[in-house]
Parts: structure tokens; sequence; C-alpha cells
């Protein structure tokens, strides 16, 4: 499991490098093939018995900010890059640019806020980051507009085998990548992590262009709501209740002979399998079966609570099924005729 | 002549985005003595050709329909869902839904406290069972379910389910029948997941790569009382597209369109739709761009139970068509 060292990089949509760098140091361990394609995605080739072309993907960037102006008393504007939740934001601490400035995301002071402000989130456009700087110049040292931010959030195991960290979603699915091109298969499949998939499904468009698989396999971080008053046919997906199995999101209706062999396999291996309940949202599955001439695919999660927030909570169980699914599906999918 | 029982088969057959397996079976039957080549793709699209040395010519109708996915069962009969396509909350109360297996349910809500909006999650199905084994047994994760709603006509119009988009499915099944003598390779394409987002149109237009694409959809009707502003109604004739949100017609698609019919004596209307899109759209996008336009049936009520469309409106369609093929 390769989760906190993934986790704790930085690599918000459209600047994944940090990810990238350690995915290629860890392909280069594994002995593994791989080249980067024009837009970033990293492609890696795990050679074995061949009936079709598959393509593992998971996406390296996580959601985040990025700087769009500095202030004459030094504090950053600032705007979302992906999905953020904008109710977490504030008080929270980040890392800004290359250097990794620290810096926390400030409001107006609650004595100030008025009685509509009051008991609400407040929207990006209240918010700025404070890096400790009194001076537009002395921000300018160390910050320019175009840096990205990324939330600052240690790696961190706790309860019934949970882990809490930020970008889960989906440096859980790179990791599930890595450990299956470690296995040295004898199956033939692609695994490819690709680039701003939180902004709309990007790398993944140019990633099955050049490799027109026949089934895309997508593995994720996904929403989970398995919160307190949340009623049982809102909770999306239910943490420690195994790996995710997509029926609908906005962007692909799953073809549901493929999700129901899934889903048989997972029986006849005991591995753990639910349903991704909810029908909102969307991942790579959505343009990689629309590429060229179409493809199968299918999506496979590990749910996460907190998602799109810097603490993020999953289930190392459920993690380690998406693995072993993951695993058997390959395997399954390159049996001999 | 309209073909009552085709039509009547088309539109009770069942076939959600994603779930066309029993609508592709029906169509092929229909049209297999007819064709060169059949052929099915990754994505589900029925891909039936009338091959020819000329031209490559594309016309698509779209197979499947709105409707329901389940997404929670619980043991006393009732299920949560979701939509598939275009429905929403307020116009869903009271439907009655039929699955694949023939099993029906109800659509009711949940009491709703002061000023509470109806959302989606506060509705759900009853299916009307108070048997958990028959529950269990009869209703998953992931089902889905369409509209139940008995076809009817009069003497001039068809009200039914799933006009949109059966009846393009209609004119193009009565096109390949009567397919012209022409040197053309006519590509007739029933497509998957167009309520969804004209998902399959995009893969059947980028692996047919043709020089001209044609769409045949439905589209609204500006005929209704305090309706939308718009100038199609029933029995105008073979809607030309104009424009939606999806496409504009390329002009010489719509010059051909315009003076096949007045060479053939075909009534036609123009239509410029101010939302919505067809398959068409995902297709003239397609690698280097493709000359396509839409020929829509004017259909009142659309994604409703009860979509209502002209018979000779429809009889114009198929001409139309059969003129672009040759």
């Amino acid at each position: 499991m390769f989760l906190k060292e993934l986790t704790e990089l930085s690599g918000v949509a459209g600047c994944e490098y940090e990810v990238r760098d350690y995915i290629k140091s860890k392909l280069r361990e594994i002995g593994c093939e791989f080249y980067v394609d024009k837009l970033g995605n990293v492609i890696a080739h795990n050679k074995g018995r061949k009936n079709k072309t598959i393509m593992v993907a998971a996406h390296m960037d996580e959601v985040g900010l990025i700087v769009k102006h500095i202030d004459s008393d030094g504090f950053i504007k600032f705007d979302a890059v992906g999905g953020i939740d904008q109710r977490v934001l504030n008080s929270k601490a980040v890392l800004i640019g290359e250097n990794k400035i620290a810096g926390v995301i400030g409001s107006k002071a609650v004595h100030l806020m008025t009685q509509e402000e009051r008991g609400k989130s407040l929207p990006i456009d209240k918010l700025y980051i404070d890096i400790g700087s009194t001076s537009k110049e002395e921000t300018e040292k160390l910050v320019s507009v175009g840096d990205y931010v990324s939330f600052k959030s240690d790696y961190v195991e706790f309860g019934n085998n949970l882990i809490k960290a930020k970008a889960l979603d989906d440096r859980a699915g790179c990791s599930v990548i890595l450990e299956l091109l470690s296995m040295k298969l004898d199956a033939d499949f692609y695994g490819v992590f690709t680039v701003m998939e939180e902004v709309g499904l990007r790398g993944a468009v140019t990633a099955a262009y050049q490799l027109e698989p026949d089934f895309g396999l997508v593995l994720e971080g996904t929403v989970c709501a398995d919160m307190p008053e949340v009623e049982d046919h809102n909770k999306s997906t239910i943490i420690g209740k195994g790996a995710a199995l997509s029926l609908m999101d906005n962007t692909t209706v799953y073809d549901i002979d493929i999700v129901r062999n899934i889903a048989k396999i997972a029986e006849e291996k005991n591995i753990q399998y639910q349903y991704r309940t909810s029908s909102a949202g969307g991942n790579d599955a959505g343009v990689i079966h629309k590429s060229k001439e179409g493809a199968k695919v299918m999506s496979i999660s590990v749910p996460c609570r907190y998602i799109h927030s810097p603490v993020s909570v999953a289930s190392k169980d459920d993690y380690n099924n998406v693995v072993k699914l993951a695993k058997e599906i390959i395997l399954e999918s390159q049996k001999g005729e | 002549m309209f073909n009552s029982d085709l039509m009547k088969k088309l539109s009770n057959c069942f076939g959600p985005s994603g779930r066309e397996k029993n609508i592709r079976e029906l169509i092929t039957n229909e049209i297999k003595d007819y064709a060169d080549e059949i052929t099915t793709d990754p994505l589900g699209n029925l891909i039936v050709r009338k091959k020819g040395n000329g031209k490559k010519i594309l016309f698509t109708a779209h197979m499947d329909q709105i409707g329901l996915i389940i997404t929670h069962v619980d043991e006393k009969g009732f299920l949560r869902f979701s939509n598939v396509g275009g429905l929403k909350a307020k116009e869903m109360l009271g439907l009655r839904m039929v699955f694949d297996n023939g099993l029906e349910g109800v659509i009711c809500k949940e009491e709703l406290k002061n000023n509470e909006k109806l959302s989606m999650s506060k509705l759900y199905i009853d299916v009307a069972s108070t048997d958990k084994e028959f529950v269990k047994k009869n209703f998953r994760l992931g089902d889905m379910c369409v509209f139940k709603s008995e076809y009817y006509e009069t003497e001039d119009c068809v009200v039914c389910k799933a006009a949109d988009d059966r009846i393009g499915c209609y004119i193009l099944i009565d096109a390949i029948k009567n397919h012209p003598a022409t040197d053309n390779d006519v590509y007739y394409v029933f497509t998957v997941q167009e309520e969804v987002g004209l998902r399959g149109a995009k893969t059947a237009g980028y692996s047919i790569n043709p020089d001209l694409a044609i769409a045949i959809d439905v589209t609204a009707t500006g005929d209704s009382p305090d309706g939308i502003k718009m100038d199609v109604k029933l029995g105008g004739g073979a809607a030309i597209k104009i424009k939606d949100n999806s496409i504009i017609t390329h002009p010489e698609v719509k010059d051909l369109l315009t003076y096949l019919a007045e060479k053939n004596n075909i009534k036609y209307q123009y239509e410029i739709l101010e939302f919505g899109g067809t398959d068409a759209g995902a297709i003239h996008t397609s690698r280097e761009g493709i000359p396509s336009g839409v020929i829509s049936i004017p259909t009142r009520n659309l994604h409703t139970s009860g979509e209502i469309f002209n018979k000779s409106d429809v009889e114009e369609c198929i001409k139309l068509v059969i003129a672009a093929a040759q």
C-alpha cells in the first residue's frame, strides 16, 4: 500500500508532477515499462497473457485551490480547482506552490459577521490565504498568481482500520494500480495514471484515444454518505462494507451484465462488495467508454467520507477489497480462450 | 398506411438507456431480411448497412427511452430511485412504472413538511407487496423501470410512451424495408444512450465516419395551449431542424433536405428548438467533422407517458429519409 506517501504529495489538477514523479520512481523499482504522454498521463504496461486491451485507470490529481490575486496587505485571494466542498475551507492549513509556502485560510472576525453570515459557510470570495506577510511585496517574493494550493493534512490511521488523509480521491486508485503492477500478473493490462480528472475527465480522453481499450476499469475514491441523520436510501456507499461497484453516474450507465458478473466474481472469491447507489458524480469511465469506437467500462471504488475535503476517511479493508477484486477481474478478462 | 402494430410493439418494448437489449432484438427481427449487414458495436448500437459504392450516408434513431434506476430496496417493498434521462420529480407522482420482468410499481411521495420542496429523494416506488421474500427476489439495485402506459390512436394521431424515439426507429425500419435503388453506402443505425448524453451516437459516428449524417428524432411543438413559442406543429409535415442546443445544422444539409422535400412534394416545416439536443450533436463534431442534419417528428408532451404525434407527419418523414438515402 502506497497511500501514506501518495496522499502526502501535492497534485492539484493541472499540477500533478509530484505525484507523477513518485509514481515513475515506483514503476522503476517495480521494473514496469511506462511512458508519459503529452498531457502528463503516466501509462504503464504490464505485459502478459492477452485476449483484449485492458486499461486500468486512476487519476493522480486532487481538488485544490489556485492563487488569483495578491492584495496590498499581502493577503492572497484564490479560486477553486475542481469541486471543492466550500463549507470546509475556512480555517484550514494549506501549502502554496512548489516551495510549499505555509498558509492558513482566513476570513473576517466572527464578531464582525452580519446576522446573515453567522452560522453559514463562507463563499470563496469572502476568504483569503494568510501567509504571515504584511505587504504585497513580501508575499510576491514567495507566491505568484497562478500558484497551486493544496491542503495540508497528514496521513493518520485510526479507529477500526480507518485512514484519514487528503486526496484519497484518487490516490487510493493510484495506490491500487501500483499494487496490481507490482504483482507481475500473467495478464496484460495498461495501468494508467491520469491527469485533470477533477476539472472534467481531461487526461483520460487522450489516454483512451491512444490505447483504444476494449475494456476500461476505473479505480476511484468515491462519495460515502453513511453519516448520522442520512436516511438509508441516501447513503451512496457505506464505509467498511467493501468495494463499491458503480451502477450509474452522471457520465456512465454501466453495462448491467458486466456489473452482475463482477458481483459474481466477488462472491465466488469471497471479496466484500457493495453497490454505489448514488447516480451523482462522474469519473474517467465517462470518457473512456465513448472514445473512438467505444469500450466496455466498469468503476470500482473505495468509499471516502468527507471526500474533496482535507480530512477524507476511508477503510483499509475496503481498499484491500478493491485490490483483490481488480486483480480477479483482470485475470478473468485475460484468461485463455 | 401507418403500421399501428409495429409502433405499438416498439413503444411497449422495454429499453431505458443502457438496457437496450430487448429493443435491439425487436428491431433486428424486423429488418434482418432486408439488410446487407447487421452488426452491434461495443456500446450496443445496432448498425444496419445497405451496401453501395457511392457516398457513405448515416441515418440514426435512438433506441433508448427515459426511465428510472433503482438505488435502494427496503424489505417493506419500497424502492428508491434516480432518473435515467430527463425526468423531473414534480412530473412523476402517481405514475405507474413497469420493470423488465413485467412487475409494476406506483410512484408515491413521503409526507412533505412545511413548504418542503418535492425532490427525487422524497419519492419512492410502492411495488404493492407485503411479502418480503417476493420483494427481495424480484427487485435489485441497478434494475430499471419505465412508464407503463397504453398505446392509443385516433384517425390521425397516436398517443404512447417512448415515441421519443421509437417513432424514429419506426421511420428507419420503414426506410430500410423500402430502401431505394442507389449507389450510396447507407448505414441505418439504432443508437443507445441518447437520453443520457448522446453517447451511442458518438462512437457510431466515429466508427462509420460518413460523408453525411442525419438523425431522426422527435421535437417539441408550439401548438399546445399557452405552450412554448415555436413554429412547429402537429400535421405540419416533416420538421427540418435548423438548430437546437447540440447542433446548428450544416447549411448545405438543410438546403439539401429542403430541396429534396420540394422536389418530391414532401410536406415540411423548419424547426428551431431552443433546448435539447439529438444524436446529430455528437456526430457532427466526430473526427474531422461530419456534415449533419436532423429530420424531426413534431411531438407533444415529450418525456411523458402520453407523447402525441401525427401519423401523416411520420409518412412525410419516411419519404424524406428515403429521398435522402437515394
